[in-house]
Formats: C-alpha cells, structure tokens, sequence
C-alpha cells in the first residue's frame, strides 16, 4: 500500500500519511467508510471528502484519469478509455470497474472480518490455553511438592522401620543374652546347691552319728502289750525267698492291671469295629444301585462284588477276634472307600436340588413339592378319618364293655332282633326269589315243550317238503362241486348247535327228559341249518340226515 | 477324736457322744487314726514321742520315744501296725512296729512335700531319698518292708510323688523352678516324662483321677495340663482367664444378703438371736451372666513361692469332675466337667477360699472361705449354709465323712460336724 503512495507523488499532500486510505481511493459512501472503522485509522468523513478532493483536482483530471486507467489495467481491468480513442472515457467500463472494485472491496471487508475473526477467535484461544497452561503448571508444581513431601514420608517412615529392625534385633539380642544369663545362673546357683547340700549331708552325717553313738536309752518304744497283726499272720523272716515273692507279687500286680486294660481296649475295639460294620452296611445301603454310567458300574459293581465278598468274607471269619494287621486295614480302607461314594452321592444330590432350585428342571425322578404337598395333605386326611373311625370304635367297645349288664342285656337282645329281622327279611327276599324261578322254570319248561311240539310240526312239514323237493330234484342232475366248500361252516353251525345244545342243557338239567333234549337238539340243529342259503339245500339234506342216522 | 492341748478327745461320730478321753505328756501337735480305727496316735513332735491309745482297751498304751533324733511327722502305714517316725532334719524314718517291737530304718529320706507315699491298697510304699545330690525312690513292700526296687530319678530336686490309684504308677515332680513330671511303673521303669515348658515356674499341684486314667498338673502358669494314661500325653491344657466368657459356664455368684429386720421385734435391750443375726450375714448364690470377669489378683514379683498358679487340683470321686483353684483369683472355685473337658461351674465367694474337699461318694463338693458358711456344690445346684451358733466360727478346713453323709467344719479353736440329711425316694 505504501508503495502506491510514493508511485502518485505529486499529487498526494501530507494526508497520504494515512497509508491505509488508500485503499479507499474512489468515492465511497460515508456509510462503507465507516464500516472499516477497526483496523483502519480512516480519516473522518469531512477529511473523507478533502482528501478524494486531494487526489483529483481539476487542473490534474487526465492525469488521474489516466493514472487510474494504468492502475486499473494493472490489475486486470478493462481500460476505462473508450476504445483508444484517447481521452474520451467509457462510462460503462467505468461503472463496470467501480462495480468490480466496490466487489472486491467488499470482498476484501469480509476477509479481513473473517481474519478479524478468526484473529479473535485465536486470541482468546490463546488466552485460554495461557490459562491452561498456567493452571497445569501450578498443578505440576503442586504434585511436584507433594511428591516430594511424600517422599520425604516414605524416607522417614522407612528410617523408622529401619530403627524398629533395629530395636527388635536389639531386643532380640538382649532376650538371648537374658535367657544365658538365666541359664548360666542356674547352672551356677545349681553347682552352689549341691555343694551346700553336700555340706547338709556331711552334717547331718555326724549328727546321725552322734545320735547313734549315744546310744540313748531314750530312744525306746514301751508297750504294755504286743498288737496281734492286722490280717492275724505272723511275721515273717527275711529271705531271699521272700524277697522272690516280693518280686512275683509285684509283677502280678502289674500284669493283672495291664490284663485289665488290655480287656478294656479289646472291648473298645470290638465295639468299634462293630460300630464300623454297622456303618459301612449303612453306607453300602444308603448308596443307590449305580445305573448312569456303565463305566463306573462296571468298577462300582466289580468294587461292591468285591467288597460285598469281603463282607461275606470277614463276617465268616468272626471279625472281633481278628486282629491282624491286613483285616484292620482292610475294614478300614473298605470303609474309607464306602464313605467317598456316599460322600460323592451326597455331592450330586445337592447340585441337583440346587439345579432344581435355579433352573426349575423338570426331572422325572424329582417330584415336584406341588405333588408332594397334596399327597402329604391326602395321606393326612386319611390319617384324620382312620384316627377318628378307630375312636368310633374304641367308643363302642369302650360302650359294650362298661356299660352295665341290663343295658347290654337289652344291648344284645337289641342286636339279636336285629339281626333276627335282618335274617327274616333275607329268608323273605330268598324265598320270593325261589319262588320267581320256579315260575321261571315252569315257564322255561312249557316253552320248552311248545317248542318241542312246534319242531315237531315243522320237521314232518319239512320233511315232506324235502321228498317233494327230493323227488323233484332227482330229475335234475347232482351237483358234486356244491358239498365240501359249505360243509365247513355247516360243521361250525354245527358245533355251535352243540355247544348251544349243551347250555341250555346245563340250566334245565333238573328237567331235562329224554325227548326234550333230542327235541331241542333237532331245533337248534334245524336252527342251525336254516341259516345257510336255500343253495344248500340238498346238501343240508345229505347232513340232517347223517346227523339223525349218527343219532 | 480331737485333741484339746494334752488331751485326746474321742467322740461319736454320728452323735458327737463323749466315748473316751485320754491324756498325753504334753501337747498333741498332730494326731491320726490307724486304718482299722483301732488306735490313734498322737506326735508330740517338741518332745519327740509319739504316745498311741487303743480304742477298744483303753488301758492299753503305747509310748515312742525318738530322744534326741527329734520328730519332725509321724504316720501310720496302711495295715495300722506300724508307724513311721520322721526324725529331725530329715535324717532317717524309724519304722516301729506294734506287734513285734522291730524297728527298721530308712536312710537318707528326702525333705519335701510328699516323700512317703502309699499306694491306695496299702501293698506298697514309695519314699523318696537323695543321697550325694541325686534323688532316688525307694519301694518297699509294706507286708514286711523289705526294699523292692530302687532307683534314681531325672530331676534336679524332687518336690514330690504321688500313687495313682490302681496302684501300678507313681508320678513324681521336680521342684517348682523346672516343669518336670516323671511317670514310673512299680517295677521301676519310666514310663514318660512331661515337660510342659522350661523356663517359668512349674508344677505346682497333681492330682490324680479315681480311675487313674488322667493325671492332673497344676502349674503357675495358671493352667492344668491334664494326661491320659493311655499314651501320658497331654489331652488338654485348662486355662484360668479372669474372664470367663464361655456361655456355656455358669458363674454362682455369693452375693450378701442384707439381713430384715422386722422392727416390732425389735426390743431393748437386743436378744442374743437378733444381735447374732444383725450380724451375721447372710449370702445366697446368684446366678452372673456370662461374660464375668472375676477379681484377678497380681502377685508380688519379688517373693518367693508366689500365689500364682493352680494351687489346688481335685477330682470327684465318680470321676466326672476336677475342682480347681487358681491362686490369682483366690475368690473363684472352678469346677471343669472331665467327660466333656470343659469348665463347666465357677463358684465366685466374696472371701479367698480356704479349703475344698470333695464328697467320696458323690459329686458334691464342700468349700470353706474363712466365713462362718460352708458352700455345696452339686450338679444340681449350690447352697451357702451358715454354721448356726454364736458368734463367728471361720472355717478354716473342712473334711468328709467317708460314707459322705457328714463333714466336719474346722475353725481355729473349734469345730463342728455338718450332717447332711439324706433325700427320701
């Protein structure tokens, strides 16, 4: 900007020392001026005007005018010159670059508000991170001094430490020297004793001495009369025989109280081993017969044989008199052996109940407390009706046994004509039953004999329909093929007819005469026999026939 | 029998009825009955006689005479025939015998707490001698004194020896400055020695349980060690605290009852009953809650034979129960139940106790404090019976009746006999 200053000499007075101004060379509007207040130390609107005055008089208008025509071709305008035409100017290009110029101006503003802005935006960043920066250094500071305050702590608890070290060690030392110093105070303090002890013994040596030698007649026991002895014997001399006996008598006392202990052990052990089996066969029944895997089964099953060979084994032999080291262990072992697979069911047990709890599976063999409640409530309503039937009861007993003899008495006649009545009424019931089956039966019999009568009837209709038949088929040829294949259920209906004659039998066999049965047999077999089509009837002839022939 | 200065008293023991009176040359310091209860002999141990009187002939007499050997104590032996004369400065035991007018000696006995000891069946009898600074025991057969075994034993200054009570061992402890126990078969063998720890006073007390199957040491420490006779090691160790904290412990404590006076009896001038009761106290048990701490007492660092410690050790005679007193709480009775091994009573008193002593055929113990009132104790309960009487009478002592129906109560000058009324089932 300066630069353009010393280009355009002549004209620019002492105001061109406002550099800045220059970059509003052309006439701008107060307004635009005072926008670029800022930065720019402008001249006031009234110096505004003097100095546009300044640069362009009117005695030096071409030279400006051509001035301006330079600059502006330098920077890239279009000539304001109206087409070389020398000194005529063109009004558009004119206005044209004014316009550019107010554009770019106003461009140029906004960027330099953004620098502006930006400018600020980085101060007070700036001051900001001054700020920061002046805060962490006085923390920095802070930690430093605090570091070292602790430090100098750490330094003097450790020295402390050291010293406490260093008193224990001391005090240490000072407890083993105490304890020699005891122990050799003893040892001297001992040594003392004993010579002085040896000094008492040497004295009381001579006293004794002296004592014995005066041989005092004082010394004397006076006793009107001899005391037998406590157990009656007499005294005894010493020998070596008795000393012997001594010597047994004292080994005896002491074998017969080792015996005795001994016993005692011997019944504890045997107690306790019995103790031991009994649990072991607790343990062996309490485990469940091992079904998940066929792996341990085979060991479990193989371990149990075993064991229960062993068990077999060693109740055999008596165990409590066995005391043998091998039995011992092996009872031992076995039962250690029981307990670990009880110990593990146990363990499964309560991962499955506690599964159950958690996961609130539905396993078949858990039954669900639900279930096992109302069973529970139905077991015990039970209970609550037997218990109040058995208290009936013991009433009525209790009734029947206190009560006095007229009541029972009259109790028992009571239940004798009750039972007289029930029994009345049975006979009754009994007798009018007998009395509807012998209707029964003589209606039986009569339809019976009517039917007999009825067959009769009709089996010499039907037989001397058959001849007719008979004598009007034997002019027609026989058919062979007709026989064998319904011969079969003939021989069913047959057999049916049987069995059918049996029954009937059976329930009239009181009755049952001569004729009827065979009456009746002919009916069920004609019964029978009617059943098949009217194709068969030649067959049926051959049958009945062969029937009343086998008859 | 007591004995009054220079007489000897006997009474009846269930009727307190004068049956005999006998008088000796000068006064009785110490008097004992022989096991048959046929005769009492009485020491007079400053003219070093020893004068015996026959219960049933009472002009019989017998007088023995130590001259210038001194007596220091004097016993009988297990089968009343024979007594056992303690000269002076401990130089020899005389053995006199009744029936034959034989004397035996034994040398070289040893001065201290226990040295002769019996077995309970009268067979045996274990001394204890040091000669040339070595302790030895000594076993003599009773039925003709003649030495058994003899042997030495591994202790510094032997204080003591006792017999279980089967007969068949014998424990023995060193001196309280080092915690030896010493367990000897009758032939002479050792069969363990214990030693709890090595530099604090030791062993205090023993005793050893009816059936002989636990011995019991009672040390300065404040603790009883107990072991079993089985393996002789220690099954367990009881200690004292001044806390007792466990809930299972019931804690009776004596607590004085202010004594009612009923004012319209008053009258003036007092009668004798209500002046005695105004004051005489009267105390009842109470049951503490537990935790209680009880009156601890610090001994004086500088004596010797200080009142620390478990200083007295005694079990029942049903073997259920050990009664034990640590020296530092002199108030307190602790009585442990053996087959659980725990404490299962402490009886607090107001006063030191003085004496305990367990009835031979029951649980039931009977303690004295220097009051005029006797404790009982049993599983069931506790009682504080006062001695009814004029005056004071301080227990000092007290001592069972064998069949455990009655005890006698000891004062300083007189003493009284306690019945105890059996219950009617």
């Amino acid at each position: 900007m300066g630069d353009w200053k010393t280009i355009t000499v002549p004209v620019l007075s002492s105001d061109s020392k406002n550099i800045l101004s220059y970059t509003s060379e052309k006439k701008i509007s107060p307004t635009s001026m005072n926008s670029q207040v800022l930065r720019l130390s402008l001249p006031s609107s009234k110096n505004m005007y003097s100095f546009f005055s300044a640069f362009c008089t009117e005695e030096n208008l071409e030279q400006s005018i051509s001035y301006i025509d330079r600059e502006l071709t330098t920077l890239g305008f279009p000539s304001i010159y109206a087409e070389s035409k020398g000194k005529e100017l063109n009004l558009v290009s004119i206005i044209n670059c004014m316009n550019e110029l107010l554009v770019l101006q106003h461009k140029n503003l906004r960027a330099q508000e953004e620098v502006e802005m930006q400018h600020m935006k980085l101060g007070s960043d700036m001051d900001h991170l001054q700020n920061c920066y002046a805060k962490l250094k006085e923390q920095l500071e802070l930690s430093k001094r605090e570091i070292v305050g602790l430090q100098e702590r750490d330094r003097q608890l450790q020295s402390k430490n050291r010293n406490l070290h260093q008193l224990l060690k001391n005090e240490k030392d000072e407890v083993q020297k105490l304890q020699n110093i005891i122990s050799s105070r003893a040892t001297q303090y001992n040594h003392d004793m004993k010579r002085k002890e040896r000094e008492y013994n040497k004295l009381k040596e001579r006293l004794h001495q002296l004592v014995m030698n005066k041989k005092d007649k004082k010394i004397a026991m006076e006793i009107l009369n001899c005391v037998g002895r406590a157990d009656g014997k007499r005294g005894a001399w010493r020998t070596d025989k008795t000393e012997a006996r001594n010597e047994e008598e004292m080994y005896k006392v002491l074998l017969s109280d080792y015996e005795q202990r001994q016993k005692q052990l011997l019944l504890e052990n045997a107690e306790l081993k019995k103790v031991l089996q009994q649990m072991k066969k607790d343990i062996i029944s309490l485990l469940p017969p091992q079904k998940q895997k066929p792996k341990e089964k085979s060991e479990d099953g193989l371990v149990l044989s075993d064991q229960e060979e062993d068990i077999g084994e060693l109740n055999k032999e008596n165990l409590w008199e066995l005391s043998c080291e091998t039995v011992r262990e092996q009872l031992t072992n076995s039962i250690r052996k029981q307990w670990r697979m009880l110990k593990n069911h146990v363990e499964k047990l309560d991962n499955q109940v506690s599964r159950g709890h958690s996961g609130a599976l539905n396993e078949k063999d858990v039954i669900s407390r639900e279930d096992h409640e109302l069973e529970t409530e139905k077991l015990e309503l039970e209970i609550q009706q037997c218990k109040e039937m058995i208290k009936t009861q013991q009433q009525l007993l209790q009734q029947q046994l206190t009560c006095d003899d007229d009541t029972t008495l009259l109790l028992q006649d009571c239940y004798l004509l009750e039972e007289r009545e029930r029994l009345q009424e049975e006979w009754r019931l009994f007798r009018e039953q007998k009395k509807n089956f012998e209707k029964e039966r003589k209606s039986f019999t009569e339809a019976a004999i009517r039917l007999g009568l009825e067959r009769k009837a009709f089996e010499e209709d039907r037989g001397a329909w058959l001849k007719h038949q008979f004598l009007t088929m034997t002019a027609d040829c026989n058919n062979p093929n007709a026989t064998t294949p319904s011969s079969e259920p003939d021989i069913r209906s047959v057999k049916s007819a049987s069995r059918q004659r049996k029954s009937p039998s059976v329930l009239s066999s009181p009755f049952s005469a001569e004729p009827c049965q065979t009456s009746q047999y002919i009916a069920q077999n004609s019964v029978a026999s009617e059943k098949p089509a009217a194709d068969n009837m030649p067959n049926l002839w051959v049958e009945s026939d062969d029937k009343e022939e086998t008859e | 029998a007591s004995c009054v200065q220079h007489r000897l008293v006997v009474r009846d023991a269930s009727s307190l009825q004068l049956l005999q009176l006998y008088t000796c040359l000068d006064q009785i310091q110490y008097i004992e009955w022989s096991s048959d209860s046929l005769f009492v002999l009485c020491a007079l141990y400053k003219r070093g006689i020893v004068q015996v009187w026959s219960l049933e002939q009472p002009a019989w007499h017998c007088r023995i005479d130590e001259g210038s050997a001194g007596l220091v104590a004097s016993c009988w032996s297990p089968d009343g025939r024979h007594i056992l004369n303690t000269t002076e400065f401990h130089l020899r035991i005389t053995v006199w015998s009744l029936c034959t007018k034989s004397v035996s000696y034994i040398k070289y006995p040893k001065a201290c707490q226990q040295g002769v000891v019996f077995t309970k069946d009268g067979r045996y009898m274990a001394v204890a001698e040091r000669r040339d600074c070595k302790d030895f025991i000594s076993i003599f057969v009773c039925s003709n004194w003649q030495l058994l075994r003899h042997f030495d034993t591994e202790t510094q200054d032997l204080s003591g020896i006792e017999w279980a009570p089967n007969g068949c061992v014998l424990a023995a402890w060193d001196t309280c400055l080092e915690y030896k126990v010493l367990l000897y078969s009758l032939d002479g063998r050792l069969l363990s020695s214990f030693r709890a720890y090595e530099w604090p006073l030791g062993v205090k007390s023993i005793a050893w349980s009816p059936s002989s199957q636990f011995l019991a040491i009672g040390s300065f420490d404040e603790k009883v060690r107990i072991l079993n006779h089985v393996t002789w090691k220690k099954i367990t160790e009881l200690d004292h605290p001044a806390t007792v904290a466990s809930k299972k412990t019931i804690v009776y404590k004596e607590v004085e009852k202010s004594p009612t006076v009923d004012r319209e009896r008053l009258s003036f001038p007092p009668t004798r009953e209500l002046a005695s009761s105004l004051f005489s106290t009267q105390s009842k048990y109470d049951i503490s809650q537990v935790p209680v701490s009880l009156q601890y007492v610090k001994p004086v660092a500088d004596r010797a034979n200080p009142k620390v410690g478990v200083g007295m050790l005694a079990f029942s005679a049903d073997n259920c129960f050990l009664a034990t007193k640590n020296d530092n709480i002199p108030n307190a009775v602790w009585i442990w139940d053996i087959r659980k091994l725990k404490l299962s009573v402490v009886l607090e008193q107001l006063c030191t106790i003085q004496c305990f002593q367990w009835d031979p055929c029951q649980p039931r113990l009977a303690v004295c404090t220097g009051t005029s009132r006797v404790y009982l104790w049993s599983p069931a309960g506790c009682v504080a019976v006062q001695v009814p009487g004029e005056g004071d009478f301080q227990i000092v002592s007290l001592s069972w009746h064998s069949s455990g129906d009655s005890m006698v109560l000891l004062s300083k000058d007189n003493f009284c006999v306690c019945y105890l009324e059996r219950e009617e089932v």
